[in-house]
């Protein structure tokens, strides 16, 4: 073999190792999900099922809440979603505005508070929940996800921002627009893909929030379905099937399998940038 | 005239983001300093009283709060270790020329937008004992005679769970590290060619140490995530067997939710922050002279 063909299979090898290595859990609840009951038992392990089957998705929907989960979820972070990606667009937009050293700042303070480990923050924020009446309410969960996923919001948006021609801002301001004005006519619509960077990665972050959820929303029908999931684990983890168990892991990441293949280039771009600058 | 409008316009553009983050990051920090210091009596219903240092003495005393930290070191030190193998690695293969990259690209970023706790689940189902596939595998390859119980050992369990956060996290690494490779000049690499350095050398000489500061971005944000480790502890092992695979993070969580003792569960979550604020800081001291 030449060294450019050995070169080759090589790298084919790797990409083969990779590919595997990150899809082969999702597959086996994939086919876990679709499988007898009696194959998901077998010793030694059946790999493929057969014949397929649904009842396990149909009997999961029956023992929980299945559906009020994702609709819980989806509300919950589409809202604080939309809240943090506007107050970050704000913030942002008056950042870039700010001398280098007063925007440092407050980039670095962002990004101290966003590695903060979330125990810190939660029985306070339990007590706070509590205190108000928000127990089992969304917006328990809605404003501590917006702000916790406010500084990866405003890192993007903010160096979104700042790629933007200085001139066009200049310009805008002679013509007399303020700053809210300039913000929603010149800076978000020149912005919208940062925008939307930073709304698909704060709406992940919102999805696989855990701690919170499992604290705050108490019952079954007000669970996140990340909580609701996973908190059939513990004491119950052995009353649940594993078919209906991996039935619910593979609806519960549907959606986020779908973001990935949908805006994987967007997603990268602003992990990497958020990670990239300091 | 126009430097103090926009100078107010400015600060009424940042109230409402600095608002949300006073109301639900600075007030509960200040408030868990508050309880760190205050003993909360419930029978009273829900009577406070000033604690001194009490919990903050207790926590060293605490023979649980140290194996709780050694579990959660170990799995932070195994956790960004392997991570920043693999991810460098996958760095590598992604920064080739080949056909479909893009794809390869989304394939490794899938782990990193699955619920952390839900993979927890499913990781919790391939490691499981009678049926697991993990045990099935190693029989086929000759590897083991009887199954193991891999959650149900203190070593086994901590390593499934060191496993399943590097699945989890290699895929942040190995992106950031990309995007530090594409952010090398190509002369750099061809002046390296041209003095004849082979692949390793160039790989050791000029590309790892141009990407360490990128690195050093990387394993902290990872080190810092690592530390506070609490959805795939709490799932898929519960903190077991006996404590062994236990976080500092599950333990303070135990104490508010389960012992009802949050002055205490205070404490040790402060005390957690402070030694992970000294950790961080001591890795990008150890990081700084090979930077140059």
């Amino acid at each position: 073999m030449t060294p450019a063909l050995l070169r080759r299979a090589a790298l084919a090898a790797a990409v083969l190792l990779i590919s595997a290595w990150s899809l082969a859990p999702g597959v086996w609840q994939l086919l876990t999900a679709v499988k007898p009951d009696a194959q998901i038992t077998r010793v030694p392990t059946t790999y493929l099922p057969d014949p397929v089957t649904f009842k396990h998705v149909r009997a999961l929907w029956q023992r929980k809440p299945f559906g009020t989960y994702l609709v819980n979820s989806a509300v919950i972070c589409a809202l604080a979603t939309a809240l943090s990606v506007l107050l970050a667009a704000l913030a942002a937009s008056a950042l870039v505005r700010l001398p280098a050293a007063g925007r440092l700042t407050v980039l670095l303070g962002l990004l101290l508070v966003s590695l903060f480990p979330p125990i810190l923050l939660l029985f306070p924020l339990y007590e706070g929940v509590r205190a108000l009446g928000w127990l089992n309410q969304p917006q328990a969960l809605i404003f501590p996800y917006a702000a916790l996923s406010l500084p990866l919001a405003v890192w993007i948006l903010e160096s979104g921002f700042r790629q933007l021609p200085k001139e066009i801002d200049e310009a805008a301001r002679l013509d007399g627009l303020g700053a809210l004005q300039r913000l929603l006519r010149i800076h978000l619509p020149l912005a919208v893909p940062s925008a939307v960077t930073a709304a698909i990665l704060v709406f992940i972050f919102c999805w696989n929030e855990f701690m919170l959820g499992l604290t705050f929303m108490t019952r079954d029908q007000n669970k996140t379905v990340t909580a609701g999931i996973a908190s059939v684990s513990g004491a119950s983890l052995y009353e649940i099937p594993w078919g209906q168990l991996s039935a619910a892991i593979v609806i519960a990441t549907a959606p986020l399998i779908a973001l990935v293949l949908l805006f994987e280039r967007r997603i990268t771009s602003g992990l990497t940038r958020g990670a990239l600058k300091g | 005239m126009t430097g103090h409008a926009s100078g107010r316009e400015r600060a009424a553009l940042l109230l409402p983001a600095l608002l949300l983050l006073a109301l639900v990051v600075v007030v509960p920090v200040l408030r868990v300093i508050q309880l760190s210091f205050t003993h909360v009596d419930l029978e009273g219903g829900m009577v406070a009283s000033w604690a001194g240092l009490d919990h903050h003495l207790r926590v060293w005393r605490d023979g649980r709060w140290w194996t709780a930290l050694r579990n959660t070191a170990v799995f932070t030190f195994a956790s960004v270790g392997l991570e920043l193998v693999l991810g460098i690695g996958f760095a590598l293969v992604l920064h080739q020329r080949l056909r479909g990259r893009g794809v390869l690209r989304a394939i490794v970023l899938l782990p990193w937008a699955l619920p952390t706790a839900v993979m927890a689940l499913a990781w919790a189902w391939i490691f499981n004992d009678a049926f697991g596939v993990a045990n099935d595998l190693l029989r086929r390859a000759g590897l083991i005679e009887a199954p193991i119980a891999w959650l149900g050992e203190p070593t086994s369990a901590m390593a499934a769970m060191v496993l399943a956060d590097v699945w989890k996290t290699t895929p942040f690494v190995a992106l950031i590290v990309l995007a530090g490779l594409q952010g090398i000049p190509e002369t750099v690499i061809e002046a390296a060619l041209i003095d004849g350095l082979g692949a390793w050398q160039r790989l050791r000489r000029i590309v790892l140490p141009l990407l360490m500061p990128t690195i050093l971005v990387a394993v902290v944000f990872r080190a810092v995530q690592a530390y506070g480790a609490f959805d795939i502890v709490y799932v898929m092992t519960g903190g077991g067997p006996g404590g062994s695979t236990e976080t500092v993070s599950l333990y303070a969580f135990q104490n508010y939710f389960r012992y009802l003792d949050f002055g205490y569960g205070s404490a040790l979550a402060l005390q957690g922050v402070i030694l992970a604020v000294a950790l961080t800081a001591i890795l990008v001291r150890l990081a700084q002279p090979r930077r140059r």
